[in-house]
């Protein structure tokens, strides 16, 4: 075991860690907006809309995210309009333009968890809300959104995990983050095992913070659908609480 | 505006390569699936074991293996896997640097990370098959291993089958992955035929329809087969 080696490995992997948090949380961000616009076209019933939103979906999950990625960043360039355009000192940069394939890729994702939570929602719900004079927007406010967002809660944590790992394809666009730089150290040292195993302990940190995270976060929002409290101590969590964690089932 | 020629099949077209890239990216995918499923069900036995150590061991790979990035996984069996073909050369005096084939390396990286979701298909269709059944089988006698080929293999497999489907779609995906070793799959020779035309937005535009072929065309494979798996169940919810 050489530990200077390591620690070295460890602390240029650590120095960059901050790139890939950055990548992930403005992916994360736009996505998350996208998606809402997503979801709302896809359940709209809106000729046209409806259909487009679907072929979104469709063409965002169905191919891989690193074509989706190079399509972005080196495809429109192909096109002296673009480079002429306005829009083009945001996507020159190589950060810009693969946080936006992140975030459109996630978008497509993340509609397709937020419609499955909407379908969640008991029609007999919406009924009681409309029975009693609610209408449009605070029905959805306070009956639907709340409802869909707690059945959508799981899945949007795998998915928020999957865009952690996402976030490494940025290394292939000259984004120097952590599965980069850990590339870059294995093609000049060749110890490939070491680097990885630094790699992989800072990513699963990570991801374990963010599960534990929404695992908090659904505890607080349901805590009607949590296990039978303890009955022998009150304040101890529900039993299947303590479970180890659950990463991502079977997403994609 | 865009010269689609360029993705014909005359002379100097790239249509032909794209296809033939086609059926590599369907291959590495079929023998990652393949090595997937002997890994996955060795860890999802793992997972399921008595043995505390077993247990650790499987719950440790499926956590590592669905936690780390795919690409970083593909980089160590790319770089790792060639380290350690060269070492079992020097076993036999070979000399010098032999490298892992781009090909193997990225079936078992792809395969490898497949694994870890084949595991967790595995090990929840195994729990899904009713103890009852086992009980049944054991009442008339039948010997553990007979058991097991006769009565929980196939309904694991019928179980798993929807699981499968989506495995399948990921590994479909993560094998554009694998571009990074070389291998002239679709990814690859769709940045190489970019590359070579400047003409970067129709190839990479060509190179995602035809994985989005692929994706829908194996949706709809896995639908039909799952159809007809419903068959066999009797009154079942989803029954085709």
């Amino acid at each position: 075991m050489d530990f200077a080696f390591l620690s070295d490995t460890m602390g240029q992997l650590l120095a960059v860690t901050p790139v890939t948090l950055e990548l992930w949380i403005s992916c994360i961000a736009i996505g998350g907006v996208l998606a809402c616009f997503v979801t709302w076209a896809r359940v709209s019933g809106v000729p046209g809309l409806t259909q487009l939103a679907a072929a979104y979906i469709f063409v965002f999950r169905g191919s891989p995210l690193l074509i989706q990625t190079f399509l972005l960043y080196y495809g429109v360039s192909q096109f002296a309009e673009v480079r002429q355009s306005f829009v083009w000192p945001v996507l020159r940069d190589p950060f810009n333009s693969v946080v936006i394939s992140l975030a459109l890729c996630t978008g497509g994702y993340t509609a397709e968890i937020f419609r499955g939570g909407l379908q969640a929602v008991p029609g007999r719900e919406i009924e009681a809300g409309r029975a009693i004079g609610m209408s449009g927007f605070t029905l959805f406010r306070r009956i639907i959104a709340p409802i869909a967002l707690r059945q959508a809660l799981p899945a949007y944590s795998t998915e928020v995990v999957l865009m952690m790992k996402a976030t490494a394809l940025a290394s292939l666009v000259t984004v120097w983050e952590v599965t980069g730089v850990a590339q870059r150290i294995i093609s000049h040292t060749y110890r490939t095992f070491e680097v990885f195993i630094c790699a992989a302990i800072i990513y699963l940190v990570l991801n374990f913070i963010v599960i534990r995270l929404l695992l908090h976060v659904e505890r607080r929002i349901s805590p009607h659908l949590q296990g039978r409290p303890n009955a022998i101590h009150p304040g101890a969590p529900p039993e299947h609480a303590a479970g180890p964690i659950e990463l991502p089932e079977v997403p994609r | 505006m865009i010269d689609l020629s360029l993705l014909g099949f005359g002379a100097g077209s790239w249509g032909k390569v794209l296809l033939l890239a086609t059926l590599m990216t369907l291959a590495v995918t079929l023998v990652a699936l393949a090595i997937g499923a002997i890994i996955g069900s060795l860890v999802a036995w793992a997972k399921l074991s008595k043995n505390l150590g077993w247990r650790f061991v499987g719950d440790a790979y499926t956590t590592v293996f669905r936690g780390v990035p795919e690409l970083l996984i593909i980089y160590l069996i790319y770089f790792g896997g060639s380290r350690g073909v060269t070492w079992i050369g020097s076993l036999f005096g070979a000399q010098g640097f032999i490298g892992l084939p781009a090909f193997m390396a990225g079936a078992i990286g792809v395969g490898v990370i497949s694994a870890s979701y084949q595991a967790e298909v595995f090990r929840g269709s195994f729990l899904a098959v009713s103890s009852g059944e086992i009980e049944a089988a054991r009442a008339i006698g039948m010997p553990r291993l007979l058991r097991f080929r006769r009565i929980v293999v196939p309904q694991i497999l019928r179980f798993s089958l929807p699981g499968l489907g989506n495995v399948w779609q990921l590994s479909l995906k993560d094998s554009a992955l694998v571009s990074v070793t070389g291998l002239a799959e679709l990814m690859r020779q769709s940045q190489i035929a970019a590359g070579s035309t400047h003409l970067y937005f129709t190839f990479y535009i060509a190179g995602g329809v035809l994985y989005l072929v692929l994706t829908s065309l194996s949706d709809r494979i896995f639908g039909v087969a799952e159809k007809r798996v419903a068959r066999s169940f009797r009154g079942s919810v989803g029954r085709g």
